[in-house]
């Protein structure tokens, strides 16, 4: 069995008195999609805040491919291969969709400290920002500012800089919120295809898209992993029916 | 061509003409006030670098221009009694040279006031960068042997290879080929990949590093350079009156600097000079008037602030556009 991309060992999170997040474990393994669901304010978004950096945590330890990365920032965590979208977009609003792409080409390629050369004109950045895009298939809004795409379009967009930035595992708060059926099926076939690549940490609550496309799933309450395992064992796990599934018909 | 490019190479043309123009009609103070507003664009365009471009809003920019007008004034008097400079560096009145130190010398105050005062965002970034440009001034003029409160004169203006510097379009000529120059490598700067992750840094810094991008190392690049062309005006400024103020660096030049950039529009390539051209004139025109002109730039200022976000370089081209 190969080492796991992503290795969590008893992370604590704490917001004054509110464990955000208590002793969490949790692997992300080559190939796989690992789902994270549990209700609202159950602690996802801090896991994955923790995990690229954006949160430290209290106590506990965080690994990518084997080197202990606890400590390091976000960027570079990214530097490293975690590439992620976060819940509420964050995008550079101005800037067209393209340039947002070009920007985690350039953090990729390490080039930020060129002060001549117009980017625009550019190919090494813009053809790989441009196939990152093509693959989320917004090629065609390349050109408009990132503050005129809809709410779905942005999910997409963030997909994109992560590829882009070539990532070594996707960490993706809530992809489908906002996008509409044909958007969510687009993106779960999107993903289907990316997990040969790069390994995905699924936050998502379309269950339908947890379903077809988790291998794993974990259930996250009160900042605890209270199950963990296989679509089936989760559908079955009696615990988990009542305190998620039963509330979410 | 766009819109803005036009009204750009329109300003360029009119800042070129019409000091020429008073020039040849005999009218020196023309050619002055020429000279005035090519140095404070100047000065406005480093600082347009850190606050147009990065979002740094710099209320200390002075210091680095009152450095690079005491160095022109330092330079200019032990060149004249030809006593060596400190650290037994010859004396020079070579402008190219000066240039070189106060650019030198402002790059080493930025490093440490942009390495501590990055730390912070928002109005602290204001305080602790004006907290910072007080200390240099209140060095200043505690500092008798270049004149303390008194400022420092220069009775010969600092010359120029093959130009007769006294000469009062000669003198604006350099300030303007300066200018230029600066504007052109803010041009460059802007569209390159620095320039992209500077303005990703303005626009979300959670992105930026998400990307792997530190905000922090770009920003105190920016700051940096930011901070040489301001005192590349300094020294400038100084030659063109003569006198190395200790005004050059109070809390107002300071002011000054971040009015010239908001009026004429920030983050816009041109607006520096814009916003120069727009502050002279009034200055000239309103000073003229009444001595409460400044109570009247204030109602121009608020009126911009409210109802003309992108300064006058975005009431005539519009909204600035990344493509
Ligand atoms: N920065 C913060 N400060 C204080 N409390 C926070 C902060 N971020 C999240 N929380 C709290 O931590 C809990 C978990 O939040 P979150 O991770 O966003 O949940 P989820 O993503 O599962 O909906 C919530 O109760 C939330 O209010
Ligand atoms: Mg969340």
């Amino acid at each position: 069995m190969t080492e796991p991309v992503i290795e969590i060992h008893n992370l604590a999170k704490s917001f004054g008195g509110l464990r955000a997040t208590d002793d969490v474990s949790l692997t992300l393994r080559r190939g796989e999609i690992h789902a994270l669901i549990g209700p609202n304010g159950a602690g996802k978004s801090t896991l994955i805040h923790q995990i690229c950096g954006t949160l430290m945590p209290d106590s506990g330890s965080i690994r990518l491919l084997g080197q202990d990365i606890t400590t390091l920032d976000a960027a570079a965590r990214a530097q490293l291969g975690l590439g992620r979208t976060f819940q509420i977009s964050s995008l550079a609003p101005d800037f067209s969709v393209l340039r947002n792409v070009m920007l985690a080409v350039q953090g990729r390629q390490r080039s930020s400290f060129r002060f001549f050369g117009n980017v625009m004109a550019d190919r090494s950045l813009t053809d790989p920002a441009m196939k990152a895009l093509s693959q989320v298939g917004l090629e065609t809004r390349a050109a408009i500012p990132a503050s005129e795409l809809s709410h779905g379009e942005r999910r997409q967009l963030e997909i994109a800089i992560a590829l882009a930035l070539g990532s070594k595992a996707l960490l993706l708060d809530e992809p489908m919120a906002g996008m509409g059926k044909d958007g969510s099926r687009a993106l779960t076939d999107l993903l289907d295809v990316l997990r040969r690549d790069t390994p995905i940490l699924l936050v998502e609550h379309d269950m339908d898209a947890v379903f077809a496309l988790a291998d794993r799933i974990s259930v996250l309450v009160y900042g605890r992993i209270v199950a963990s395992g296989s679509v089936a064992e989760i559908r079955e796990n009696p615990e988990v029916r009542a305190a998620y599934l039963g509330a979410r018909p | 061509m766009n819109r803005e490019t036009a009204f750009n190479l329109v300003l360029a043309a009119v800042l070129l003409a019409a000091p020429v123009i008073a020039f040849a009609a005999n009218e020196p103070f023309y050619v002055a006030l020429a000279t005035r507003i090519a140095i404070l664009a100047l000065a406005a365009a480093g600082l347009n670098l850190a606050l147009g471009f990065g979002g740094l809003v710099s209320f200390g920019h002075a210091a680095f221009f009152g450095i690079g007008g005491y160095v022109a004034g330092i330079f200019a008097s032990h060149a004249m009694y030809s006593e060596p400079l400190p650290f037994g560096l010859p004396a020079t009145d070579q402008m190219p040279v000066i240039w070189l130190v106060a650019a030198l010398l402002c790059a080493l105050a930025a490093l440490p006031i942009g390495a501590i005062s990055l730390r912070t965002t928002g109005v602290y970034f204001i305080m602790i960068t004006l907290a910072f440009a007080q200390m240099i001034y209140y060095f200043a003029i505690s500092w008798p042997a270049y004149g303390g409160e008194d400022g420092l004169s220069i009775p010969v203006r600092n010359s120029f290879v093959g130009l007769n510097t006294a000469n009062a379009l000669h003198f604006f000529l350099i300030c303007y080929a300066v200018l230029m120059a600066a504007l052109a490598l803010t041009w460059r700067i802007r569209d390159s990949r620095f320039g992209m992750a500077l303005q990703a840094a303005r626009q979300n810094e959670v992105r930026l590093a998400a990307v792997g991008i530190r905000p922090f190392r770009i920003r105190l690049t920016a700051f940096v350079l930011s901070a040489v062309l301001t005192g590349l005006a300094g020294a400038l400024f100084a030659d063109l009156n003569r006198f190395a103020s200790p005004s050059m660096m109070s809390w107002h030049m300071s002011g000054e600097l971040i009015v010239l950039v908001i009026l004429g529009g920030t983050g816009r390539l041109f607006g520096p000079v814009a916003g120069a051209i727009l502050y002279v004139l009034l200055e000239y025109a309103l000073g003229g008037m009444t001595e409460r002109w400044q109570l009247f730039l204030g109602l121009i200022l608020l009126g911009v602030v409210l109802f003309a976000r992108g300064g006058v370089v975005g009431l005539v081209a519009g909204k600035a556009r990344y493509d």
